[in-house]
């Protein structure tokens, strides 16, 4: 297991190498000089040259990608050209809010997907099968962001339940918080919700095939203890490796639920930096959350030792 | 003779469509694939005569129709510079049918060869290619394609390009797997025994057993490219007002939603309709053409 786990670190790293240089080469794409870009409207020739210089844009691209990754190393993202705050501290002013979203909603999926699949894989065939059936085409076929504005119709704007944004810290007003977060978690979770119901579908179908499964039967073990503590453990197994991929879309979707629900976090972050023109905070964005994604993965597998002692030998 | 001959060559043939035949007979049996495709044709009807459907102006403004529900004359109702909403709507499915075939072309013209590449070549070049694939996939589908939209400037084309760049990485994937699952195969090691250049084995042996698969992702990822554009428009980086687009539509009902809430519904409804329908043929299509289910 400790080999296992060091080589996938070690394999973390070359990966983490190339998106950087992925991230960094986007800079390549801006059309025509990025200095001029920068520099606003007016591009005044005395800021072109001192972002010139600043950037290193008059260096080779590879000793730019240097600079670049070397600061990125101890932590110097750059700097935001709208606020000239750090753009290290405005990721993580906005990273604590975001991760509330996403824990919310991954905790709503878990609750609505499994039982679900569970559910369904019990009563192949049947109405509740078919019901889990639809639920899932429809959680996979539904744009988050429209979701989000016909909830914000009917519990916002028809019933007056809850607020359609404004966003308060757990810290302050936890019962404001949840009340604020509920829908757009929900909004989020619904189409992973979806995901996961079919993944865990398939996996208990296949589980509950099994000779193991009919000889805890044949012993007479009662059903209940049969699918949730014989089988369900061992579809616990493929569950987590196939929803872990579903965790970029968590962070995917965040961007366009807090866009919805005007909540101040990370999708907030990268697409008011889009509008602004500011590259460096959208570059550092997407590396946080490659690098985010990518420990989340790396975490998704050592969970799988956690639920399969077959592989911690 | 003369009366043998055509049999003897005939049966081959017959036998060499037997596949695609079989699993067009599968695909028939299932009611929800058979929806999917009818809905999907009904709106490539809708983007091709759109004049024809909804003969309104999608972008003529009328400040006497602000924000009217839906009536005899405006079905949809009117947004808030008095527009058609049902006229946008039926222009709408353009961009996004638009978008949602142009993305995935060019996930497929660029993730199969170099899909193929990577499992018929193997060595360095394999190597090579899984870990910038690996990076790619390292980054969440839709952040990727933000940061893109992003550096080459909002517009309908670079949310397509966009797209279909942070879509090609499944498909190298893909690609490369069913190759290394088939080039192990007799009839491969038959080929290469006559002869054959490996181009020419790449191209006329291998690609066309690996075609099933990748129509079942292509549709899929059909579905998956419909609701990325609409992602990008909502914030901004796709389709360009005034040129109708459901995504920029819902950003601007948003806004409205108090009042004027028939803006947000339709463009909506369109958006779940199209991508449902790509799901249903994706999922149909998918038991049908895998061997596996049979």
């Amino acid at each position: 297991m400790f080999e296992y786990l060091v080589k996938r670190i070690a394999t973390l790293a070359p990966t983490l190498l190339l998106v950087s240089m992925l991230i960094f080469g986007l800079q390549q794409l801006l059309p025509g000089d990025p200095a001029k870009i920068l520099a606003g409207e007016e591009q005044d020739p005395t800021v072109v040259a001192y972002l010139r210089t600043k950037l290193h844009l008059d260096e080779p691209l590879p000793l730019r990608y240097a600079y670049w990754a070397g600061g990125v190393l101890r932590g110097d993202f750059g700097e935001s050209i709208r606020n000239q705050q750090p753009v290290l501290d405005l990721i993580l002013q906005k990273l604590p809010v975001t991760l509330e979203l996403a824990l919310l909603a991954f905790a709503i999926a878990l609750v609505i997907g499994i039982p679900a699949g569970i559910v369904s894989a019990i009563g192949r065939g049947s109405a509740w099968d078919y019901a889990a059936n639809v639920f899932a085409l429809w959680g996979l076929s539904t744009p988050n962001f429209w979701l989000g504005i016909l909830m914000i119709l009917l519990f916002s704007v028809q019933l007056g339940w809850l607020p359609a944004s404004g966003y308060v810290s757990p810290f302050e007003d936890l019962r404001a918080n949840l009340a604020a977060m509920i829908m757009p978690a929900f909004v989020l979770g619904n189409a992973i919700a979806a995901v996961l119901m079919r993944h865990t579908r398939s996996a208990m179908l296949q589980v509950l095939s099994s000779d193991y499964v009919r000889t805890a039967r044949a012993k007479g073990l009662n059903e209940r203890t049969v699918v949730l503590k014989h089988a369900l453990r061992n579809a616990l197994t493929p569950i987590i490796t196939l929803g872990a991929l579903e965790l970029g879309t968590l962070l995917s979707g965040a961007v366009l639920t807090e866009q919805v629900f005007t909540i101040p976090g990370f999708g907030k972050l990268i697409v008011d930096a889009v509008f602004n023109r500011d590259y460096a905070v959208v570059q550092g964005v997407v590396l946080v959350t490659a690098s985010a994604y990518m420990l989340l993965n790396l975490l998704a597998d050592l969970a799988q030792f956690a639920v399969n002692p077959r592989l911690r030998r | 003779m003369a009366a043998v001959l055509p049999s003897v060559v005939v049966t081959p043939l017959a036998s060499e469509a037997g596949p695609w035949k079989r699993a067009w007979r599968r695909l028939k049996r299932r009611r929800g694939a058979l929806i999917g495709l009818a809905v999907v044709l009904m709106f490539v009807a809708l983007a091709l005569f759109a004049p024809w459907f909804a003969p309104q102006d999608p972008i003529a403004t009328s400040w006497g129709a602000i924000r009217k529900a839906p009536s005899v004359e405006h079905w949809f109702g009117t947004d808030e510079i008095g527009r058609d909403v049902f006229a946008r709507v039926v222009w709408g499915t353009r961009a996004s049918l638009l978008a949602g075939v142009v993305s995935v072309s060019i996930s497929l013209l660029l993730g199969v060869p170099i899909g193929l590449a990577a499992g018929f070549l193997g060595g360095w070049v394999d190597s090579v290619i899984s870990r910038v694939t690996d990076a790619f996939l390292a980054c969440p589908f839709l952040i990727l394609a933000i940061a893109l939209a992003a550096f080459l400037g909002p517009s309908l084309t670079n949310a397509m390009i966009a797209i279909g760049v942070s879509a090609t990485p499944i498909f190298v994937r893909l690609t490369r797997a069913q190759v290394l699952n088939i080039k192990v195969e007799d009839y491969i090691e038959a080929a290469r025994a006559v002869g054959n250049p490996p181009w020419r084995i790449a191209l006329r042996h291998v690609l066309p057993n690996v075609a099933a698969p990748l129509i079942v992702q292509a549709t899929l990822a059909i579905a998956a490219a419909v609701i990325a554009e609409a992602s990008l428009s909502f914030l901004g980086l796709g389709q360009q007002p005034p040129a109708p687009s459901w995504g920029s539509m819902l950003n601007t009902a948003k806004n409205f939603i108090d009042n004027a809430p028939w803006m947000a519904i339709w463009p909506g409804l369109a958006i779940f309709l199209l991508v449902l329908s790509f799901n249903l043929l994706g999922d149909g299509l998918r038991d049908a053409l895998d061997p596996r289910q049979r």
